[in-house]
């Protein structure tokens, strides 16, 4: 292999790319090394076991990825924003709207959603920490490390190119010959086996560590949101972990298994990559849903209507979410009876997505509503995402896809959805829950005219592609004759992009400038909250709760505050029992990493060692005595007396 | 020592490889395809089985509510995936 092979060569923006990967690592190593940090980073990160902090990392890389793939997303719309654009040549283009499409969905909004649970969950259920702790770090470092394997593509090797949904044949070694897709097989296979451990630790905790007398249905909505997702995790990504091992075997093994000769099919790909990837969609709206149950109650400052009726229409979407693949491919070429069958199922999910709809709207029906940020986030979403199922259940309509499939109706449609969805929804959570992890709340002024230029620029960016798309215009196009007359519609959405890009760029503003001047939050509840984590103090100690709370009923801290009854017992506190730090899922997560890169290039030797080293970090953990440490009681007294004042 | 040693996990690990052996057979030799098929479901069937009851531990669980409710949704979902692939893929695809 010569190192033009290697290397992404020829194109000024990539070697842009390269230098600037190149100073800020070794602007990273310079800054660490000069004020001594390497220690604090080990121990206090990169070894953690904390809930909290692991929820924060994921969070960080979230909104790292967020930048990334809207750096895709501005360059492609740059690239359509006039005729005859010369900015990106076609493979450039493909490469981008692939990447864009993968770390938007599998690197920013999964990382970001399972950042809020890791913070929450433990806090809102009343526990000390997920179930099992040394497992959710070897969650989080797989998933780190199989999104820098994905990032690491545009420079070395080149990035896959066959879009996100990685069709066959064309994502076959025949029609994608760079190593491209042997990154998307395995960068997605080292994240999804993390996101999958990630969904078995959360039914556990969820199921059996709540506080005492919380039964299921006295949870907060949240966590009825993940417990839901949790169990669609485990049902759904062992399908994408044998559909990506069989991809793997088809490239770099010659197996024929989506090979259009030889008994192969290579539709055989999209179907199991959409039985993994529609129940993926509500992997990332259920929690979503959760969110702004939790924010809307808080702030119309009424209880949620219609509890029973918002689980039971989660517990159908999660049947009903794997009922509809084929929908994504009704042009396919199979009979009427199997588009017909899917069409029902896919129109029946507007049932108990409107039911949700209508419970928000009646919680807010003569609710005292205060305009927080936050709350804006989930007033905006609730007209907004209305639009994008609407448009979802035209193109559920098989006969009439025939017009919408792959057109730009199909990409505004599904940005509809998953923006003012998933995107709107972690933006608020993050808006919501910043104060309980930081003990400061994120200024208000500046975080409303961040979502103010989101959220008008999100329509004016997205709005024009449903027209462009009932115009003709398919998706995936890099560029298009002046005689299509997409010109204006495309050129107003990039002024939308730029808009977007101006909000997102003042939500990173407020982090910077609320870190410095917003007056710290002392109660622990600056927004008069209704769920348990608002009873802990601001920032969470390490074990969470002093003394575990007893529950009765449902938002059961806010009618503590309102009958002035306490939480807990009178006992006195008793020493609390901690996992203990530990470097092994970090150094798992590194040869994991080493172990996918070898293996895109097909480098058996030391692919081999260091899928050994894997193996030896796993033998280590078998045999490892580790029992964990206790905090003492004089410790807990101090701690709780330095964070609540002297009245506790 | 003796109640040290994980029984179960070895007996389950060495028939696992047994299994992926037996089920090489149908590579090896110049079998038909049903017999071929045969061998390959009972192996995949006994494997699962392994796997359930000496990895997974589902006899030993206490509750047996949640452990059927398990075992049936995730009967749901794999029975759907799979005569679901065949609808679309094969039935439904010759079907007009």
């Amino acid at each position: 292999m010569k190192w033009d092979e290697f290397f992404v060569t020829g194109e000024p923006m990539i070697y842009a790319a390269m230098v600037s990967i190149v100073l800020v690592s070794v602007a990273i190593v310079a800054g660490l090394t000069y004020f001594k940090k390497w220690g604090y980073l080990w121990r206090n990160w990169l070894t953690t076991v904390d809930h909290k902090k692991i929820g924060v990392m994921y969070i960080i890389a979230a909104l790292l990825m967020l930048f990334r793939g809207g750096v895709d997303a501005l360059l492609m719309r740059a690239q359509t924003a006039v005729p005859e654009n010369g900015l990106l040549d076609g493979q450039h283009y493909n490469e981008i709207f692939t990447t864009h499409g993968i770390i938007m969905i599998l690197f920013m909004a999964m990382p970001f959603i399972i950042g809020l649970m890791n913070v929450v969950i433990p806090l809102q259920i009343g526990a000390r920490d997920v179930a099992f702790p040394r497992l959710n770090a070897v969650s989080f470092w797989l998933f780190f490390f199989g999104a820098m394997l994905l990032n690491l593509s545009f420079v070395i090797g080149g990035s896959p190119d066959a879009g996100w949904s990685a069709y066959f044949p064309l994502a076959s070694t025949e029609f994608s010959p760079t190593v491209g897709n042997n990154y998307y097989s395995l960068s997605l296979q080292i994240a999804g086996i993390g996101t999958l451990m990630t969904g078995i630790n959360f039914l556990v905790t969820i199921l059996k560590m709540r506080a005492p007398g919380m039964t299921l249905m006295k949870m907060p909505m949240f966590t009825w949101s993940i417990l839901i997702t949790s169990v669609i995790i485990i049902f759904a990504f062992p399908v994408l972990t044998v559909a990506l091992a069989l991809m793997m075997l088809d490239r770099q093994f010659g197996t024929q298994f989506f090979a259009m000769q030889n008994g192969g099919m290579d539709m055989l790909w999209a179907n199991l990559f959409w039985v993994w990837g529609h129940p993926e969609v509500y992997i990332v709206i259920l929690p979503a849903f959760g969110i702004y149950s939790e924010i809307i109650a808080t702030f119309a400052r009424k209880n949620l209507y219609g509890y029973k009726s918002m689980v039971i229409s989660m517990v159908a979407i999660s049947m009903l979410s794997f009922l509809v693949w084929v929908h994504h491919f009704y042009t396919m070429g199979h009979g009427v009876m199997v588009n017909s069958v899917f069409s029902i199922t896919t129109m029946a999910i507007a049932i108990p997505t409107g039911v949700k709809i209508f419970n928000w709207l009646f919680t807010l029906r003569k609710g005292k509503i205060t305009f927080s940020t936050p709350m804006l986030y989930a007033l905006a979403f609730i007209p907004i995402f209305t639009i994008g199922g609407v448009t979802g259940v035209m193109l559920a309509m098989a006969s009439a896809d025939y017009q919408y499939h792959n057109t730009m109706f199909l990409v505004a449609h599904f940005h509809y959805v998953l923006i003012p969805g998933t995107v709107f929804a972690v933006i608020a959570g993050y808006h919501y829950w910043f104060p309980k992890v930081f003990g400061f709340r994120l200024n208000e002024k500046l975080g409303k005219w961040a979502f103010w230029f989101i959220a008008i620029s999100f329509n004016v960016t997205f709005f024009p592609l449903f027209i462009l798309g009932l115009n003709g215009m398919t998706r995936r196009m890099y560029t298009y004759s002046e005689s299509t007359g997409f010109g204006p519609l495309n050129m107003l959405s990039m002024v939308g992009a730029v808009g977007l890009t101006i909000g997102f760029l003042l939500l990173v503003y407020n982090i910077y400038w609320s870190t410095r001047y917003a007056k710290r939050d002392t109660t622990g509840d600056p927004w008069d909250g209704r769920s348990l984590e608002w009873s802990t103090p601001s920032p969470v100690p390490e074990y969470n709760f002093a003394k575990t709370p007893v529950v009765t009923k449902l938002d059961a801290f806010w009618f503590s505050k309102k009958e002035n009854t306490p939480l807990t017992d009178d006992g006195d506190y008793e020493p609390i029992h901690m996992p203990n730090n530990n470097g092994q899922p970090f150094i798992m997560g590194v040869a994991f990493f080493f172990f996918g890169f070898f293996m895109v290039f097909s480098w058996w030797i030391p692919a081999i060692i260091a899928g050994l080293v894997v193996l030896g970090t796993m033998a280590y953990r078998t045999f490892e005595q580790d029992h964990g440490h206790h905090i003492s009681v004089e410790e807990i007294e101090r701690t709780e007396k330095a964070l609540r004042g002297e009245q506790s | 020592m003796k109640q040290l040693f994980p029984v179960p996990h070895v007996i389950g690990f060495v028939s696992s490889l047994l299994l992926s052996l037996i089920a090489l057979v149908v590579v090896k030799f110049d079998l038909t395809f049903a017999s071929g098929m045969t061998i390959l479901g009972v192996t995949a069937l006994v494997q699962a089985g392994l796997q359930l009851f000496l990895f997974m531990h589902v006899n030993e669980n206490e509750d047996k509510r949640s452990l059927m409710t398990n075992i049936a949704y995730a009967l749901f979902v794999g029975l759907v995936t799979i005569f679901g692939t065949l609808f679309a893929m094969l039935w439904g695809y010759n079907m007009i």
